[in-house]
């Protein structure tokens, strides 16, 4: 259980840092994890150099969910659209720093994936873009 | 010196200790020889003890759950489809679904893609030797939507004539669906050079894999199909489960198949979003021992090595032609050894095929006795029913030799 719930996870789904959303904004995107019911949208603001200068989330659904979009959204702030499009399913394991079995990590990569989808502009969100 | 066929041939007699049913008796003091494999396989003890595993130490519904059980259960859920995809190289585990089996698969693609994109007078062109399973469908559709219907003709050889095939491909036709290997006649048909002129025509392809898949190497990508459909229970794995392999893009732009739990991404009263492929097709708990059942069988076949079971059974129908058309007033159906698989359908003058297999029986020999679910073939040859032998990785020329004398003996009560 402790391994699951590290306090950084506890700690970002009690007091998440980015969540809200941004009007306007350059990209938003939204998703729903139908296995749990976890909802996430993101939205961006996009600089002049291409690079992410304001992010938000906001959602609905349990911890690992939510406090992975709160780590992705402030790991994304200030870097460029190319870089958002590299991060993978490995990236978000680091950065919860937990083992997940196949039905918890569709809560983790949910929001990489809403993410994703935002940015690549696409009309639906695939598990595709959360494979690598 | 070494003798270089020893190193490819299989050990039949270490595959048959894998096989608890070859332990029993079918009647007191009379083994079993199943030549039966074409209708389904025996399964080995690694195929029973994974199921059984599954049921006894990790048994949960797949997908939803959160705790260990479920985890597991899904994991292993996955990693079936994982190991289908890779059995049959196709891209990716998304493009593998789990149905019932190759009817059911071949249903979903008539009444998903069929229904979605044919139109009056478009045409589906099938052949001659196809299983009602990849007939039927395609007649219901036909009923309902008004598509045309034609066939390959079969040759008196067996073979699919493919002349004829060029000038069907002339009217444009929509689909050509068909079966890699005659579940009767054993023959094994181009299939890459098939797809190929199908897809030159402008053509969606599906393969009846029921009989390919099991017994020698199918290669997806190498066929370049559209659709590839197969039973697990065929190829040493359970009933309950087979495959519809699609190419993804081909699966992403049909219309869900059965509607229910786990195909869906979002539900209102009145409307719904499906789920991302592979799960769109589907629907409600799948078949979970059957899917580990089906992993292990895979396993199993491929540890063997399919290019071995191919040669093996390569050997083994040659051996049984040979012996066969040596009896008086018997006749085997199809083609010569090399254009088919593992499979001898034959009808013996005089003798009603339902009796040749009773009698065969008595002496401990499985064969299948009827139209085999493709009965315009046998309308063909204008013959009711046959007698159907066929071989698979655990049979021998032993087994053959039991078959013959017992037709010798069939000879003796009716002759």
């Amino acid at each position: 259980m402790d391994d699951l719930y590290r306090e950084l996870i506890i700690d970002r789904y009690k007091n998440p840092h980015f969540r809200g959303s941004l009007e306007p904004h350059d990209i938003s995107f939204e998703d729903d994890n139908p296995l749990c019911g976890d909802h996430i949208r993101i939205d961006l603001r996009i600089d002049g150099n291409d690079c992410v200068s304001e992010v938000a989330f906001d959602g609905h659904g349990c911890a690992i969910s939510q406090a992975t979009a709160d780590l992705l959204a402030e790991s994304v702030l200030g870097k460029s659209l190319v870089e958002v499009k590299l991060i993978g399913k490995q990236d978000i394991l680091d950065m919860l720093g937990i083992e997940l079995g196949p039905v918890r990590l569709k809560c983790a990569l949910l929001s990489l994936k809403v993410l994703k989808a935002g940015v690549y502009g696409l009309g639906e969100a695939s598990d595709e873009l959360v494979e690598n | 010196m070494i003798d270089h066929t020893l190193k490819t041939a299989l050990d039949v007699a270490r595959i048959k200790m894998d096989f608890p049913i070859f332990k029993r008796e079918v009647h007191p003091g009379v083994p079993l020889v199943y030549l039966d494999s074409t209708a389904t396989t025996q399964k080995p003890i690694q195929v029973i003890q994974a199921m059984d595993e599954y049921y006894r130490s990790y048994n949960a519904n797949v997908h939803r759950g959160v705790h260990t059980l479920a985890e597991e259960a899904t994991a292993a859920y996955e990693a079936a489809r994982q190991r289908v995809a890779d059995f049959i190289n196709a891209r990716s585990s998304r493009e593998v679904i789990f149905t019932r089996n190759t009817t059911e698969s071949l249903n979903l693609v008539a009444l998903t893609w069929g229904r979605t994109n044919l139109q009056e007078d478009d045409l589906v062109v099938l052949s001659e030797m196809e299983h009602h399973s990849n007939l039927v469908p395609w007649q219901m559709l036909s009923a309902e939507k008004g598509i045309r219907l034609e066939f390959i003709p079969v040759t008196k050889d067996g073979l699919l004539d493919l002349d004829f095939y060029r000038k069907l491909l002339e009217q444009m036709p929509r689909l050509v669906s068909f079966t890699h290997m005659s579940n009767v006649l054993g023959t094994i048909n181009p299939a890459k050079e098939i797809v190929r002129l199908a897809h030159q025509a402008g053509a969606v392809t599906v393969i009846d894999g029921a009989q390919s898949v099991p017994h020698f190497p199918v290669n997806v990508q190498d066929l370049d199909a559209d659709f590839l459909a197969f039973s697990a229970h065929k190829i040493c794995g359970p009933t309950g489960i087979g495959v519809l392999y699609g190419k993804v893009d081909i699966l992403n732009a049909m219309p869900p198949f059965l509607g229910g739990g786990e195909m869906i991404k979002r539900v209102l009263l009145r409307s719904f979003t499906p789920n991302e492929l592979p799960h769109k097709f589907e629907a409600g708990t799948p078949a979970i021992a059957e899917a580990i059942g089906l992993h292990a069988a895979l396993d199993y076949v491929n540890q063997v090595g399919m290019e071995r079971i191919a040669a093996h059974e390569q050997e083994v129908i040659s051996y049984a032609l040979e012996r066969l058309e040596e009896v008086p007033e018997l006749h085997v159906l199809g083609p010569e050894a090399k254009y088919k698989g593992g499979v001898a359908a034959f009808t013996f003058d005089g003798v009603h095929p339902h009796d040749i297999a009773q009698v065969l029986d008595q002496s401990g020999v499985a064969v299948r006795a009827g139209h085999h679910c493709a009965m315009p073939l046998h309308e063909k040859y204008k013959i009711p029913a046959t007698t159907r032998a066929s071989f698979y990785l655990y049979n021998t020329t032993d087994d053959v030799d039991r078959l013959i004398e017992g037709i010798y003996n069939v000879k003796k009560f009716f002759g």
